[in-house]
């Protein structure tokens, strides 16, 4: 009973983290149409980032952490404007050969300049161990996970729903030409989006270097999974991404536990399964445009 | 009626052969003659050209975006190497075709997941069947070999009588001879009445349907006829290599083989045998400059290609050829610069 419980919480930590790398995708690819599989790569970058900081410059784990969402914004930004912008009405085709493309190049690139092998961060003590709770082995770093990503999910939330700049988003997704039309700057919201998403990304990257690891081929390893959490939990909200990335975290860790021998079998096959009931997802919607 | 005829006078002009396309190949076999010391490298590059060749059938047709052709290649290499292995069918032609014939069920039975959704729907489902194949032959490790691949393949003689060397000489040739089978095969059914529909579903398949096209049946068809191909690519891999590993699955594969079409462009057949030896080069040049590190330049290749624009950089490529072709052949014969995509 008690491995369960701590599977499921592990499986839950897997899965929030999993939301906080994802979700900057659901924008891009859910909502503004764009297929991004380079997603993977602004994660990476936040995870070196941090991994530097705290190794090499002995910065504080938790100083590091609001660096690797700064840095991976500001390479976000950087690219949204000088190269995505362009492609943001172009075909499906030429939008994946793109994003191949730069997760080729930034594999390539941090495998030259880090190393291929992977990559540790050193964990405060703090966050070493497990406690004990109600005879439920719980890791302290999980947990930590588990509250970060709780929070920022809630902020995300309230943001998109009760801010003006959240009703600017949705505006500028249910329909771009309308919100142009009512003196909304929808590039300039699409872009600094575009740019929250991949901070996102790299705050999930440099959290998840413990439990996923970290090395240069990350964008091309975990690509589908962030795919599955966009394309299985639809883009109406966050809420259809979250409740998918939970499904999908406690899935793979249940599936690694107890089945360990058909492997990543039942994920892909789930995928699939989901994909032909629901081509939209399990809680989308038909696609504005 | 004059309608009918109109089409069918148009399509019968343009499935005439030219000029160009004979030089072609004859071209392409000067290489067997011209570069004996390069078999295996030309070997490599017929067998991509097939591959890309395949995965034209379905993009650059049908409009079919797929990130997992691997999955084919895969079963096609695996399918030849166990026939091989155990001796089931020794005989390369046929275990060639048996092989195509397997990948060709595995995509019959796939294409009614493909045809369902929308681009990015496809992508996702093509692509998790390519990891999922991935997943079964590491899972069955007892059949496939696991990550070590099948060992110990030994290919008897091609019809019983050509012997592959280890020069490559039999491989090449043998390649080369299956590669222009399938062209002409290909070109015939891109041709057809058929492969005139294909182009009406990609450029709009709602009006298609309206005019009487059917849709579904005809995507299937080609995504089968896709999948055959890949996997006799594939089959062509293990047979003039003597292996096949997990790797013939790889996303890598179904990327590159993506890019490789790119460079050569989509829709007119000629795009993946072009793209394959352009591609092949680019890998032999930035390999030998960073031995470790030329995914940076394939990628950014990539990402160059899409920022300048398919269209514009076939239109430079093209430029040359065609004022040689045309001092030779007059206007008409210029290499037509292949239809962009619509999505």
């Amino acid at each position: 009973m008690a491995s369960i419980l701590t599977n499921l919480f592990d499986g839950v930590a897997y899965g929030m983290l999993l939301f906080v790398l994802a979700c900057g995708l659901a924008v891009t690819l859910g909502l503004m149409n764009f297929v991004n599989l380079a997603h993977g790569a602004f994660a990476m970058a936040g995870g070196y980032i941090c991994a530097v900081l705290v190794n090499q410059s002995g910065w504080p784990f938790f100083a590091a952490l609001p660096l690797a969402f700064v840095g991976s914004a500001v390479i976000g930004i950087a690219l949204e404007r000088t190269l995505y912008r362009h492609l943001y009405s172009r075909s499906h085709l030429d939008q994946v050969l793109f994003s191949i493309g730069l997760v080729f190049m930034s594999v390539a690139a941090v495998d030259y300049i880090m190393g291929s092998s992977r990559v540790f961060i050193k964990l405060p003590a703090a966050l070493e161990g497990q406690i004990d709770l109600f005879g439920v082995g719980i890791g302290r770093y999980r947990l930590m996970i588990v509250v970060i990503c709780g929070l920022l999910t809630l902020a995300l939330q309230l943001i998109l729903a009760k801010t003006r700049f959240g009703s600017r988003l949705r505006a500028a997704v249910d329909d771009p030409r309308a919100a142009i039309g009512l003196g909304i700057n929808v590039p300039q919201v699409f872009a600094f989006t575009f740019a929250f998403g991949c901070g996102l990304a790299g705050l999930g990257g440099a959290l998840s270097a413990e439990i996923l690891g970290l090395d240069p081929y990350f964008p091309l390893k975990f690509m589908i999974y962030f795919l599955i959490v966009v394309t299985v939990g639809g883009s109406s909200s966050i809420t259809g991404p979250f409740f998918a990335s939970l499904l999908l975290g406690i899935a793979d860790v249940a599936g690694k536990y107890y089945v360990p021998k058909l492997g990543p079998f039942v994920i892909y096959t789930v995928m699939i399964v989901i994909l032909l009931w629901r081509p939209n997802g399990l809680f989308g919607r038909t696609a504005a445009r | 009626m004059s309608a009918l005829s109109d089409v069918s006078t148009h399509a019968m002009a343009s499935a005439r052969w030219r000029i160009s396309e004979v030089a072609f190949w004859v071209l392409a076999l000067a290489c067997a003659f011209l570069f004996p010391s390069r078999y295996l490298i030309m070997t490599d590059i017929v067998r991509l050209g097939l591959f890309a060749l395949s995965l034209d059938l379905i993009l650059g047709y049908a409009g079919i975006v797929s990130l997992g052709h691997a999955a084919f290649f895969g079963v096609g290499a695996y399918s030849a190497g166990l026939l091989a292995l155990h001796g089931i069918i020794n005989e390369p032609v046929i275990a060639l075709v048996a092989a195509g014939l397997v990948a060709a069920v595995l995509g019959f039975l796939t294409s009614f997941l493909v045809i369902r959704g929308v681009d990015l729907t496809r992508l996702m489902v093509t692509l998790g069947i390519a990891l999922l194949l991935e997943a079964l032959a590491e899972r069955f490790s007892d059949i496939t070999g696991g990550t070590d691949g099948l060992q110990g393949i030994e290919m008897q003689p091609i019809l019983g009588l050509f012997t592959f060397d280890m020069f490559g000489k039999t491989g090449f040739f043998y390649s080369l001879i299956v590669l222009f089978t399938l062209f002409l095969l290909a070109r015939r059914v891109v041709h057809s009445p058929f492969g005139l529909s294909l182009r009406a579903i990609k450029n709009n398949p709602l009006r298609a349907a309206a005019i009487g096209v059917p849709v579904n049946r005809r995507l299937i068809a080609i995504y089968t006829l896709a999948a055959f191909y890949a996997g006799i690519a594939g089959a062509l891999f293990t047979q003039t290599t003597a292996l096949a590993s997990l790797d013939v699955f790889a996303f890598e594969r179904s990327a590159d083989l993506m890019l490789v079409l790119v460079i050569g462009g989509t829709g007119y057949l000629y795009g993946g045998l072009i793209g394959a030896v352009v591609f092949k080069m680019l890998q032999e040049l930035f390999q030998s400059i960073t031995p470790q590190y030329w995914l940076f330049w394939i990628g950014l290749v990539l990402v160059v290609i899409v920022m300048v624009g398919r269209a514009r950089i076939h239109r430079w490529v093209l430029f040359v050829p065609n004022l040689i072709i045309r001092q030779f052949a007059g206007r008409k014969a210029a290499v037509a610069v292949p239809e962009s995509d619509v999505s």
